[in-house]
């Protein structure tokens, strides 16, 4: 899936000198390939448990929508405090490999107990465990994929590691859905391949993925000191005031669902749309942000999240505005998610590197659960196209206050 | 260790866990093919109870039957999956899931062996469903799936089928409301858990506006009435003067907002039912005076039984099981 969004790049003709895809190929390193190889075999597993799990729980236990919702939270909320940790622990130790692999580990460890666990403690314990699992590992991963790649190339790896990690998330519902009509629609053989996967997900991890070797042993101040770093900490203000603001994914479903009247049966397919979009856009937009500028690309990309908006606030309808709203959301995480990772991870010391990282992550997951809950709020109070209305218009503010942090000539020099 | 032999030792595992996911998944299936059969046993036997086994092997969510007097005795295990169940009058509702990218429903007519008479199949997770005294007319209720989302409220779609012509009520969000006397028209209704008097007439939850009504439902005239306020999956007693339900006591955030509660229709006084415990399940009658209901077990759910007015204290019934019938 690399070489052909490496074609669509070439394609796309935002790239002016021509590169043969093979030089492309060998300008990343394998230590990218490995974590992407990685990440693309954890999704199948991590993601096959999200597709059948609504089911599982309220048609498979009998537990009500209500206990359901309650595991739902506790499975997004466990993560962001392991992960300041995870971070911290990778540069404490010089030890990204061990720390993201123990992540990994625990992840995968957790599945059996799908099989065994039936009542909700049981479950919501084994959803915590599996979340902290991925808490730990993000950070130390993103490390390595920063210190592995040269200065002018981080867009482009992690636009790599992003494709492959999402070409991963989309293959998970689909194995599962397999696994399902194969077993007559039993659910123990999802978790027990799921399982597989993220073992498979550990061996390739323990083989093939090179930890840097470093001296550095990271105190709890010297991670809290890169935002005294005047680069690192406008970045981190910028991408937090743009996480405040930007509608999460579930409510531009909702709104895509009313405006373009999709039948309700097509709703767990939205998903599938940006997903392919990011795919077909991680490495093509990677590598125009090496080319030209990160902070320009990273702010485009909320310029396109606005442009969702205001494309679902028109009175558009129907396949148009389902096929253009799908494919911009995801050219917005293609120019947003890893991008942001390849902004600052060189303003980082590489002896800090995982625990920086894992400040800006965790401050963007509150801020992005904050807002939510705040639209979640708008919604209920003023109706759906009120509520975006108001986003959009809270979006162009906090992007014209990036763009002035992030633009900044001191910043930039 | 060179390149090749970790591409080598990867294969090798690949393969390991390839096999170890195939052999898991196909043995799964074929057992699952293998009590497809079942053994043989007829709803309405007398003393025995019918119900989704939930114990783990090969029988799981498939229906049951025990003696009523030994309930912890040996189960009659049958061919069919159900994720939810009930049945009247030797007719049967087996509501199944259809798991897909969009979750689906087989609602399927089962007459007194279990045999399969009708399926109708439709978006939703399966959560609620009712035979009507004679065996006639079935219903059930599924979760939407699509507003699950975003804490947002979810939404329901209730069915009424008339299993001996075929017709279909695809949604009683189709049916007239007349709310305290007038007639009454929001987007946001939502319907579920029928419990019915006779072939015509029904109870049901409708919810509107973040709150939850009693109606009193007519499928000839195509309509429901308002009756009493904060009433969840009403179950009507067999002689037809009472309703045991669901309230909602406690907010929905504390994780166990309700209580059950008895409703005497001619004089609206509520009782509460002698069971502290949240409980969120369609009550059922198994006599004029005791009710069964689900609560969280160690394999999903436990029967458990209680007085219908208010005395004693509630036993469990069976261990392991869902959707009984009496």
């Amino acid at each position: 899936m690399y070489l052909s969004a490496g074609r669509v790049a070439d394609a796309a003709g935002g790239v002016r000198r021509r590169v043969p895809l093979r030089s492309v190929a060998r300008n990343i390193a394998p230590n990218v390939v490995a974590l992407g190889a990685v990440s693309l075999i954890t999704d199948v597993s991590s993601e096959m448990v999200t597709a059948v799990l609504p089911l599982y729980l309220v048609a498979g236990l009998g537990l009500s929508p209500l206990a359901f919702g309650f595991l739902d939270g506790l499975y997004g909320g466990a993560s962001a405090f392991v992960r300041l940790a995870g971070g911290h622990l990778a540069d404490r130790r010089t030890g990204h490999k061990a720390v993201a692999g123990f992540g990994y580990a625990l992840s995968a460890l957790v599945k059996p107990v799908f099989l065994v666990a039936t009542s909700v403690p049981g479950i919501g314990a084994a959803l915590v465990a599996d979340r902290v699992g991925k808490g730990v590992r993000t950070a130390p991963r993103d490390a390595l994929i920063s210190l592995s790649s040269p200065p002018d190339a981080q867009g482009r790896a992690f636009g790599v590691h992003r494709a492959m990690d999402t070409a991963g998330a989309l293959l998970g519902p689909l194995v599962a859905f397999g696994v399902l009509s194969a077993a007559s629609q039993r659910y123990d053989p999802v978790f027990m391949v799921s399982f597989c996967f993220a073992v498979l997900g550990v061996v390739v991890l323990v083989l093939f993925v090179q930890d840097r070797k470093g001296t550095a042993t990271a105190s709890v101040r010297a991670t809290l000191a890169v935002l005294r770093r005047p680069a690192f900490a406008r970045v981190c203000a910028a991408s937090l005031l743009l996480a405040t603001t930007t509608v999460s994914d579930a409510f531009v479903y909702l709104l895509l669902q009313k405006m373009a009247d999709v039948p309700v049966r097509y709703f767990p397919l939205l998903p599938v749309g940006t997903a392919a979009s990011y795919l077909l856009l991680a490495v093509p937009l990677g590598i125009a942000a090496d080319r030209l500028g990160r902070r320009r690309v990273f702010l485009a990309g909320h310029a396109v999240l606005l442009l969702v908006c205001a494309l679902l606030l028109t009175p558009l309808g129907g396949t148009v505005l389902l096929v253009a709203s799908l494919a911009l959301h995801g050219a917005f995480y293609a120019a947003t998610d890893g991008v942001l990772m390849a902004l600052a991870g060189p303003m980082l010391p590489a002896g800090t590197r995982a625990g920086g990282l894992a400040v800006l992550q965790t401050g963007q997951a509150t801020a992005a659960l904050g807002c939510s809950v705040a639209f979640g709020a708008a919604w209920t109070w003023w109706g759906p196209h009120t509520a975006l209305l108001a986003a959009s218009g809270a979006l162009a503010v906090a992007g014209l206050a990036a763009f002035a942090l992030l633009t900044n000539r001191k910043a930039v020099a | 260790m060179t390149t090749r032999t970790r591409l080598l030792i990867v294969a090798a595992c690949a393969l390991v866990l390839g096999l170890v996911a195939t052999v898991f998944t196909l043995r799964a299936g074929s057992s699952a093919a293998k009590t497809g059969q079942g053994a043989q046993f007829t709803l309405g036997t007398p003393g025995r109870i019918v119900f989704r086994d939930m114990r783990m092997g090969p029988g799981k969510d498939h229906l049951a039957s025990v003696a009523a007097a030994d309930p912890n005795g040996p189960r009659t295990v049958s061919g069919l999956v159900c994720a939810r169940f009930h049945a009247a009058a030797g007719t049967g509702l087996c509501l199944r899931d259809v798991p897909g990218l969009a979750p689906g429903y087989d609602a399927v007519v089962v007459d007194a062996q279990l045999r399969p008479k009708r399926h109708v199949k439709g978006t939703g997770v399966p959560s609620r469903t009712r035979v009507s005294p004679s065996g006639r007319m079935a219903a059930w209720t599924v979760f939407v799936s699509g507003d699950n989302y975003g804490g947002l409220n979810f939404s329901t779609r209730t069915s009424i089928l008339d299993t001996r012509t075929g017709h279909l009520i695809p949604s009683l969000e189709t049916f007239t409301v007349y709310k305290d006397g007038t007639r009454y028209q929001a987007a946001d209704t939502n319907f579920w858990g029928v419990t019915f008097k006779d072939d015509t007439h029904f109870y049901a939850t409708l919810a509107t506006h973040g709150k939850t009504y009693l109606v009193a439902g007519d499928t000839t005239r195509r309509e429901v009435t308002t009756l009493h306020a904060n009433v969840e999956c009403p179950s009507l007693s067999p002689d037809g003067t009472a309703i045991v339900y669901k309230k909602r006591v406690r907010d929905a955030s504390t994780g166990r907002p309700w209580h059950l509660y008895r409703l005497d229709l001619a004089t609206r006084r509520e009782t509460p039912l002698a069971e502290a415990r949240n409980v969120d399940d369609q009550a059922l009658w198994i006599d004029a005076a005791h009710i069964a209901y689900s609560l969280p077990g160690d394999y999903g759910s436990d029967l458990w039984t209680v007085p219908a007015d208010g005395t004693g204290a509630p036993t469990k019934l069976l261990q392991a099981a869902l959707n009984a019938v009496f």
